[in-house]
């Protein structure tokens, strides 16, 4: 038997979870509800002020895509160590590092998916505008969840065998995704409200770098996480 | 390459507690081990070192004359592990579990060779039903069609018999005695130590990860 390649790992851990999640729904159901609802929150404390609305939007946007991804990031490490299966695949054998990358890109997809579908009750509920750059601003989204996802997949799996790895997991990963997070929002209002100061570049030149640093972070310490020395 | 495993004055420790202290022991290629002892007495830390799944924290463990540590990847390609944990993904069903797997060992011919094995451990009748409504006994009967999708050259048995029923025993026997015609060097860890000799020549008795005579 020949050790499998870090493609067809990476391949078939994506497959594998995604296969979960449409036979379950369960990750995408209750993210979606939950982004809502604190979209709406946030939307009905602010009142009816379009102007403000449309001013804080982004912030409230991501912190939705935040909140909704501590659940997201739990679930997806949750299916793993459920019977050990994470070490069944380990010991196939599949490469810890190739199984971070399957596990960080599926995380990517599955939250890329839920600003796909909060986006339209977004601009419903503060009243934006994204007919311009619309494009760019799905480009941003997507480069926003790769941000939570590459730390946000190497932290799950530290806090999945801790007791109380759900309140762990925000505790680890909150404070390491302020860059990332201040890139997200600051370069979803430059597209939201216009960029007359040509400020885009330089927040996507922070995400792109925060992207960078994390996901080879999380590419090199993975094994070190799962692997018992 | 003449032995299975080599375990040269291994511990393990978990915490402050030994789980294994100073064993030393050689299994040669081809031969079947049963591995006795009580709860907590070692059986399935070693197992699990042997898998690789764990190293020793003191002493030297090589499998097929290589260092466990240092060809981890390697070696795993030809060791397989049932273990308590199923390694079962709820969610899916039995030949989804299976396809993650023969994706894993690229296995040619996937949907074929899950069939036949299905039909080897006799749940064929339950292919597309998540193991989520499986018992336990069916569990253990997807977990070692695992192991056999591997065709490994060690195969570590922790328990095999638990939660079968009388005919998942024999079945469970045929299946063991299958894999010794096949060449493959087995470690049997079961309470049930007349069952266990019936299918193995050597004996290893832990008792508080040491090692001691029956």
């Amino acid at each position: 038997m020949q050790r499998p390649t870090l493609f067809s790992v990476l391949v078939t851990v994506i497959r594998k979870d995604l296969l979960i999640e449409w036979r379950t729904r369960a990750r995408i159901n209750a993210l979606v509800f939950f982004a809502i609802a604190t979209l709406l929150i946030f939307s009905f404390a602010l009142g009816p002020d379009t102007v403000l609305l449309r001013k804080n939007a982004p912030g409230y946007l991501w912190l939705g895509i935040l909140f909704a991804s501590v659940l997201s990031l739990s679930e997806s490490m949750r299916i793993e160590i459920e019977n050990s299966a994470l070490d069944g695949v380990r010991l196939a054998p599949a490469s810890a590092r190739a199984i971070y990358l399957g596990k960080a890109i599926g995380n990517t997809l599955m939250l890329w998916l839920l600003t796909l579908v909060i986006l339209p009750i977004a601009i419903a509920l503060f009243d934006l505008s994204v007919r311009e750059g619309f494009a760019r601003l799905l480009g941003i989204l997507f480069l926003g969840c790769a941000a939570i996802s590459a730390p946000g997949t190497l932290y799950a799996a530290i806090a999945a065998n801790a007791r109380a790895r759900d309140v762990l997991l925000p505790l680890l990963l909150f404070p390491v995704l302020i860059p990332g997070l201040l890139a997200s929002v600051k370069a979803t209002g430059v597209i939201l409200e216009g960029d007359v100061m040509h400020q885009l570049g330089s927040w996507v030149g922070l995400l792109s770098a925060f992207n960078v640093l994390y996901w080879s972070l999380g590419f090199a310490l993975f094994p070190r996480v799962i692997e018992d020395d | 390459m003449t032995t299975a495993f080599e375990i040269r004055d291994v511990s393990k420790r978990f915490g402050a507690r030994w789980a294994v202290a100073r064993l030393t022991y050689t299994l040669p290629l081809g031969q079947s081990l049963l591995l006795t002892g009580h709860n907590g007495s070692g059986k399935t830390t070693l197992l699990r070192m042997l898998a690789t799944a764990t190293f020793p924290t003191l002493g030297e463990l090589t499998l097929f004359g290589r260092d466990a540590r240092e060809h981890r990847d390697d070696l795993r390609t030809d060791i397989g592990l049932l273990s308590h944990a199923s390694f079962l993904y709820e969610d899916l069903t039995a030949a989804q579990n299976l396809d993650v797997l023969a994706r894993l060992i690229g296995l040619p011919d996937r949907e074929r060779a899950i069939a036949q094995m299905l039909e080897r451990v006799g749940l064929v009748s339950r292919t597309d039903s998540p193991v989520r409504q499986f018992s336990a006994g069916m569990r253990k009967r997807l977990a070692i069609a695992r192991l056999l999708f591997k065709a490994p050259k060690l195969a570590l048995l922790d328990e095999p018999f638990g939660e079968l029923d009388p005919e998942g025993i024999t079945q469970m026997e045929g299946l063991i005695r299958g894999l010794q015609a096949q060449g493959t060097s087995i470690v049997l860890a079961t309470h049930l130590v007349e069952q266990g000799q019936a299918l193995t020549t050597l004996r290893l008795h832990l008792e508080n990860g040491r090692a001691v005579s029956a």
